[in-house]
């Protein structure tokens, strides 16, 4: 991958893997929306909607290129972070750039990284303990991953976090979807107009609906 | 009017710069900000100190020469200007203004506010051309070309080739600057057949000057003194895949 110097062509890669992961996100919230089910139904739904992820064949192929799209993407993220420092030169003393620009477009790599922190806590706990970890298991023999989520967002502190990853992941896909299509070269004054728009109404469903999940919890369980 | 000025002094693009304060006491309003630093420079060579460089040709907004940092801003506070178009009723009396260079790894600074832009000028080399046979003129109206395309490929050739979208680039991407050169020539039958080849090579050249890459923030557009469409970026993109994947 290193040997791939030219930034446009990284360009497209991390654009590519950008929208898969945005496209992830869909899926990953409804599959979530589960736990917020009346609690007796909930338990055992979301148990068992895991469990049926963690068998299929197919699941586990896309699960593979998942990873790989992050690691791509941060990969492609820190190089052309690294090369536009280098293109940058020593800066302006007075520096009045940002009038021009959206304060999220510019701090991508920022934001990117509390997403990437975000991912790391979110994997240890969740996806490690339900893959690897010793859980009980529900009535239905299926390992109890819904007590362990529940359990968690019984702490402010947790949920805290989490709102705050998720509004820059907001943030980032709200810049993101836009300029993927625009890194892919959608260049009609029309329809990048209306891709600008169904960003945006994506990104305040994903944000919203991601932020719901644990208020609730904390809330209600 | 009484003016503070904050200007970028350096001697060469080895030696490390500094501010220098001037204070201009009987500023005109009517004068172009060019204009005033040639009052300036009027004063500093009289006291025999030497004057402030800076790049300047047409000063009637044409040529693409002039083009500073003014108050953190290429061009200075007025949109879709340049710095020679700009005039000093666009500030108060008792302003402090900071004069800096263009600053990016492709643009070494030559002295004081000039800095060396020929780094566009190879991208343009690169590819930015139509290849015609010699001889004869051919008839002008044996090529038709409708009117909106003539349009639309004059709003590109706008581009005055200044350097205001790469100083204002958080990546000092000269992306708006490349993408207007391709589009101008891709929008006419005469530079059509040539695309392919073209693009590629202009986007090789932008890498190896050192510019960056480009990230949408559309601060370039907003800075252009030609308000050049950031749609070209997204246009070179798409010229850049296709050639690539059609491997042409
Ligand atoms: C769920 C996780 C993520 C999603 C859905 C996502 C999505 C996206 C999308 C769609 C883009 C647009 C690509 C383009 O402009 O061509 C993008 C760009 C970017 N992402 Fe991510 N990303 C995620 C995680 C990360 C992480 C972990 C990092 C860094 C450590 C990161 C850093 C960046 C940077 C620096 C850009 C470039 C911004 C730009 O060119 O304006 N992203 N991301
Ligand atoms: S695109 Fe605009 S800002 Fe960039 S060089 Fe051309 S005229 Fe100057
Ligand atoms: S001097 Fe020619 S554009 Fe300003």
């Amino acid at each position: 991958m290193w040997y791939v110097k030219n930034a446009l062509t990284r360009k497209n890669l991390m654009a590519l893997t950008g929208l898969f992961l945005s496209f992830f996100l869909i899926i990953h919230l409804f599959g979530n929306l589960q736990l917020l089910l009346p609690e007796a139904e909930a338990k055992l739904q979301y148990n068992w909607y895991s469990d049926l992820l963690a068998d299929n064949i197919l699941i586990k192929i896309i699960a593979m290129v998942l990873y790989l799209c992050i690691i791509l993407h941060t990969l492609d993220a820190i190089y052309l972070t690294v090369k536009s420092k280098k293109a940058k030169g020593s800066g302006y003393v007075k520096d009045r750039r940002g009038r021009a620009s959206k304060w999220y477009s510019r701090n991508m790599m920022f934001l990117g990284s509390i997403v990437f922190l975000f991912l790391v806590i979110h994997f240890k706990d969740f996806w490690y303990q339900f893959k690897f970890g010793e859980l009980p298991l529900d009535a239905n023999g299926n390992k109890d991953l819904y007590t362990l989520v529940i359990k968690a967002f019984d702490q402010l502190w947790y949920v805290i976090v989490y709102i705050i990853a998720i509004i820059a992941l907001g943030y980032h896909l709200l810049h993101g979807v836009f300029s993927a299509h625009r890194t892919l070269g959608l260049y009609h004054p029309l329809y990048s107009k209306i891709v600008k728009y169904l960003g945006m109404a994506y990104t305040i469903i994903m944000t919203i609906g991601y932020i719901i999940i644990p208020i609730f919890i904390y809330l209600n369980r | 009017m009484k003016i503070h000025l904050k200007i970028w002094r350096q001697k060469d693009s080895q030696s490390k710069g500094e501010f220098k304060d001037y204070t201009l006491d009987d500023v005109h309003q009517e004068l172009s900000f060019l204009e005033m630093l040639d009052t300036l420079n009027l004063k500093l060579v009289k006291k025999g100190e030497y004057p402030v460089e800076f790049d300047h040709d047409c000063r009637e907004g044409i040529c693409g020469q002039c083009g500073m940092m003014i108050n953190g801003i290429a061009h200075g506070p007025l949109k879709n200007t340049t710095t020679c178009q700009l005039h000093m009723r666009s500030f108060k009396d008792g302003d402090t203004i900071y004069i800096e260079p263009f600053k990016a790894a492709a643009f070494p600074v030559v002295r004081d506010l000039k800095v060396n832009r020929s780094s566009l000028d190879h991208i343009i080399t690169s590819g930015g051309y139509v290849s015609v046979d010699t001889g004869q003129a051919p008839e002008a109206n044996s090529i038709p070309i409708a009117h909106e395309e003539a349009e639309a490929a004059f709003d590109a050739a706008a581009c005055i080739g200044c350097g205001a979208c790469v100083a204002s680039c958080k990546n000092a991407s000269a992306a708006l600057f490349t993408s207007a050169k391709i589009t101008q020539l891709e929008l006419l039958p005469q530079g059509q057949t040539e695309t392919s080849k073209r693009v590629i090579s202009m986007v090789k050249q932008m890498e190896e000057e050192g510019f960056g890459h480009c990230t949408n923030t559309e601060a370039c557009q907003v800075e252009c003194p030609e308000d050049i469409s950031v749609l070209n970026i997204a246009r070179m993109n798409y010229e850049y895949n296709k050639a690539k994947i059609l491997n042409k």
